[in-house]
């Protein structure tokens, strides 16, 4: 029976051939793929997102010809990791450094033509003496191409009709339209277009300006009301400049800090809006010049590096604590310990970093009340510093917990039987055998939780705040690490500065790089106790 | 999953820096935080609705304005979606505006008003001369900007001062009255808080406002005519001083302490533990379930000093710059919230104080009209980006001398500092 089996069996794993079930879970699954694709491709095509239209086309492409060929078998496993690692890991990588390169953030959202045309739009001056008029836009013939005719009503004259097409505005006898409420809600053969309508057609509607005699303009003021009024602004594309017609004043591009601005010869901006840019290294470059941001980095990056060893030494003691002494079988309810242990880690960290900021509170907090302390504690630098630690031992604990008891229960207990009859005591045999083989499987995870405590905004953003805060400085607080500094910097005072924010993020990118590298090498040498 | 989530830790910050999550400018302003305790449930909205209009607003106006929304839809005969967002909405609507996939209108604070015009995510508006005569003219004021009207103001808040009755039963003329009621209450062991102000170990520059002006300081130079000045920084002058002594003085008679903050000043009060509350309409519910007897009056100065003048702040509908349905959003602002209905039926959803005098005139609660005559003694807080300056430095500079730093270096140092940070801005 075994025998007769066996090549069939083998056939069906042959590389290139699938089962039933697997070949139909393969064509539901590039069906999905292809389909989401198609569907979303219209949107992005509207959207004028080529970049993003090309990926998912090529996510697409690289998706079929790996599933739906028998070739490329290596590439069944290493596909959907390789998309992955770069949907999630290289192109936000790759967006954040281009982004660096920007000024992007407040007042410089928008590209050049678009700002443009805001500062000039913004400024429809309503004439002082022309009317308020009851508004009703009507067609002879399409509703979305037009072309379009306003029927307008003064408000305060309800008694005169006039319209207003591409060619001005002319009085019109209110016979020939019905009157409603003020409002013109029918004329003969015109078409009424609805709010929806007029919405619908609103860029074509814009392009007739409706002029009048004093050289203003009819401008929409929603869907039923419109006036007379004009830009004050024109801009001129062959200067680049902006000219305020009514005193004539010409506003320039001029460079301010990281931004152009227009302003008049004497210096006073039009607005302060500005226009995203690329700037070029500017924003490396302020990163280490600028004496606000390189005088405290040092203090902070020190004070960075203490918070992460601190923070994965002490999470790694304690946790190794409690299971090595919950892995001993003489402890009884080992499962409720376990539990209650992995309690800390159950709680989102949010929660519980927001909770034990309050139980810090000097006069009201759990802490000083339980243990009839009045340590200030979130008050003083020192303490805060303290505070943080404690909060982070607390959250991490567990991981450790459970990453010790897994690794405990991999070493084989032969080894320690071993140590024991050759005369090692109960510690010396956990520091020569025991914890060496231990530390050869943890060692990489300990670097990882490095790593990330190097970067771990939550744990003091939330706790915090960076703070306390010396009154000369409100920018570096006692307790921040690099990332809430730098979050600071580019979020806090003065506004959103997302350009330079990428330029930090880029530099902590290669900071923490590095120091995982590093230590990663150094733990290679773990490797000879084996 | 967590070893996973710890290596990729480092460039999600990355992402998380890169894209949106920053707090804009205004985000630790006041008339954001007054609301942001209690908002904390909401969906936290996308732009990608297809109905005709789309308003953001916040989960506490929610009810309101998507009542007066709805009745605008059914006069019209179009679709609204009014979408509330829990965290950081200006933030979230200038990211949103500027790619394009943002709301029409967003009900928002006045004092954001000056970082959307700058990033470009809101219209002017061309409501008549008439039309605006109907509104509190410091809420016409507060929304204007530029010498434009960016906004429909239909709340005005500002900063009063609550009290426990059960604790003081008298309603006293100054500051100092209550500060001396209000230790006297301590002593006496019938609360544990004279005088609830918020102060934090990050500071609060909003709420300690008052005493600033009281104590004859500014922040920017104010000019009814004209507006903020925002080249003349006050804080490190002769006024400011005199509020950091003041300050510092009240620290160390332990009135003002940095274990009360926003987070539990309001609760510290409603548990009847504290005797005076200074806080905004925000906590008038909370303060109405707490089930004592309570009195709220406008904030009065230090005797013998300037009147108390806190920030007043403009809730406002604001036609987004970038939306898809600017003309229907125009309609909607222009007539269908700017006008007496929608206006009483914004106050009756959310109890805010009335923009609109018509309104305003008809209140019968009287703790409503306590807040509109607040409203009407307070200063519009500044809207210029230039406030994104202020905040921190100002509000770390009041904890600090709270904490026992030496006031007048503490309050010079940060006018320095505020200084050069609306000089580095450009």
């Amino acid at each position: 029976m075994v025998d007769t089996q066996a090549p069939r069996s083998r056939r069906f794993t042959q590389p290139g051939r699938d089962g039933v079930l697997a070949l139909l879970v393969k064509i539901v699954f590039l069906g999905i793929v292809v389909g989401t694709a198609i569907a979303i491709t219209p949107a992005l095509v509207s959207d004028g997102s080529w970049f993003f239209l090309v990926c998912v086309w090529l996510i697409v492409a690289v998706l079929v010809a790996t599933y739906a060929t028998g070739r490329a078998l290596p590439g069944k496993y290493l596909v959907p990791g390789t998309l992955l690692l770069a949907l999630f890991v290289v192109l936000p990588i790759g967006i954040t450094i281009k982004t660096s390169f920007t000024n992007y953030g407040d007042g410089t959202r928008n590209s050049k033509d678009d700002t443009i045309a805001q500062i000039v739009g913004s400024s429809v001056t309503r004439s002082d003496s022309s009317p308020q008029y009851e508004l009703t836009v009507a067609t002879e013939g399409d509703p979305v191409k037009g072309p379009f005719t306003y029927f307008l009503v003064p408000q305060d004259d309800p008694e005169k009709v006039f319209t207003g097409t591409a060619d001005g505005l002319e009085a019109t006898d209110p016979g020939a339209v019905t009157l409603a409420n003020g409002r013109v809600s029918a004329a003969d053969g015109y078409t009424v277009l609805n709010i929806k309508q007029i919405s619908a057609a609103a860029d074509t509607l814009d392009e007739i300006a409706v002029p009048t005699d004093d050289g203003n303009f009819i401008v929409r003021s929603g869907t039923s009301e419109a006036f007379e009024g004009a830009p004050t602004l024109k801009y001129d594309e062959s200067a680049d400049t902006i000219t305020d017609t009514t005193n004539d004043t010409v506003y320039s591009i001029k460079q301010v800090g990281d931004r152009e601005l227009f302003v008049d010869s004497a210096g006073k901006r039009l607005s302060d809006q500005s226009w995203t840019a690329n700037v070029g290294f500017r924003n490396y470059q302020k990163i280490f010049t600028d004496s606000r941001i390189s005088s405290d980095f040092l203090r902070i990056f020190v004070w960075t590096v203490i918070f992460a060893t601190v923070s994965v030494v002490s999470t790694f003691l304690l946790g190794l604590f409690f299971a090595m002494t919950l892995n001993d079988p003489r402890v009884r309810g080992q499962k409720i310990y376990r539990a209650l242990l992995i309690l800390p880690y159950a709680i989102p960290g949010f929660i519980s970093l927001l909770l034990w900021s309050s139980f810090y509170n000097q006069d009201f907090g759990l802490i000083n009340d339980l243990t009839g302390l009045n340590v200030n504690w979130l008050g003083s630098a020192t303490m805060a510093k303290i505070a943080v630690l404690l909060t982070n031992l607390w959250m991490g604990f567990p991981y450790m917990f459970l990453v010790a008891t897994g690794a405990l229960q991999a070493i084989p207990e032969d080894l320690t039987e071993a140590a024991r009859l050759d005369g090692a005591g109960g510690f010396a045999g956990f520091r020569r055998i025991t914890f060496p083989l231990l530390l050869v499987t943890v060692a990489p995870l300990l670097v990882a939780t490095f790593a990330f405590n190097f970067n771990n905004f939550g744990a003091i953003y939330l706790l915090t705040g960076g703070g306390p805060f010396s009154p000369d400085n409100p920018t570096a607080g006692g307790t921040d690490i690099l990332i809430s500094y730098t979050y600071r910097l580019a979020f806090g005072a003065g506004g959103v500065q997302i350009g330079f924010a990428a330029a930090v993020s880029t530099v902590l990118f290669v900071i923490t790089g590095v120091v995982a590298a590093l230590q990663f090498r150094a733990t290679r040498s773990l490797e000879d106790v084996n | 999953m967590r070893r996973l989530a710890r290596t990729l830790g480092p460039v999600v910050m990355v992402m998380a820096l890169a894209t949106a999550c920053g707090g804009g400018g205004g985000s630790d302003t006041p008339s954001s935080s007054g609301s942001k305790d209690a908002s904390s449930s909401a969906d936290a909205g996308g732009g990608d609705s297809n109905a005709d209009l789309v308003i953001w607003t916040d989960s506490l106006k929610l009810k309101g304005v998507k009542k007066v929304a709805d009745d605008f839809a059914a006069a019209n005969g179009i679709t609204v979606d009014v979408q509330a967002i829990s965290e950081d909405l200006q933030g979230a609507f200038v990211t949103a505006d500027a790619a394009g996939n943002g709301p029409d209108v967003v009900v928002g604070a006045h004092d954001w008003i000056g970082n959307l015009v700058q990033n470009g995510a809101i219209d002017p508006l061309n409501l008549s001369p008439d039309e605006l005569s109907g509104y509190n003219p410091k809420a016409v004021q507060a929304t204007t900007y530029d010498s434009k009207l960016y906004g429909v103001p239909y709340g005005v808040e500002s900063l009063a001062l609550y009290r426990n009755t059960d604790i003081v039963p008298d309603e006293p003329k100054t500051l100092d009255d209550a500060i001396s009621e209000g230790e006297k209450a301590v002593s006496a062991g019938k609360a544990e808080s004279a005088l609830n102000l918020p102060v934090g170990d990050l500071g609060d520059a909003y709420h300690m406002e008052p005493i600033l002006t009281s104590m004859g300081g500014y922040i920017f130079k104010y000019d009814p005519a004209t507006g903020y000045d925002a080249k003349d920084v006050g804080i490190g002058g002769a006024g400011s001083v005199a509020a950091a002594d003041k300050i510092s003085e009240l620290a160390k008679q332990k009135v003002l302490r940095t274990s009360i903050s926003s987070d539990n000043s309001i609760a510290l009060f409603t548990s009847g533990k504290a005797a005076f509350l200074v806080s905004g309409p925000w906590a008038l519910a909370d303060v109405k379930d707490a089930g004592f007897k309570y009195a709220i009056q406008p904030l009065p100065g230090f005797a013998g000093k300037d009147a108390a003048a806190p920030f007043m702040g403009a809730q406002a509908f604001m036609v987004a710059a970038h939306g898809a349905n600017k003309d229907i959003a125009q309609e909607f602002v222009n007539n269908g919230v700017n006008s007496q209905d929608a206006m009483q039926t914004l106050y009756d959803e959310t109890q805010l104080p009335p923009a609109m005098t018509a309104v305003a005139d008809g209140l019968t609660d009287p703790d409503a009209k306590v807040f509109t005559d607040a409203a009407a003694d307070a200063a519009p807080m500044p809207a210029l980006p230039a406030m994104a300056s202020v905040w921190e430095p100002l509000g770390k500079a009041y904890a600090a001398i709270v904490a026992g730093k030496d006031p007048a270096s503490t309050i010079k140092a940060a006018g320095d500092t505020i200084r050069k940070a609306i000089a580095d801005a450009g």
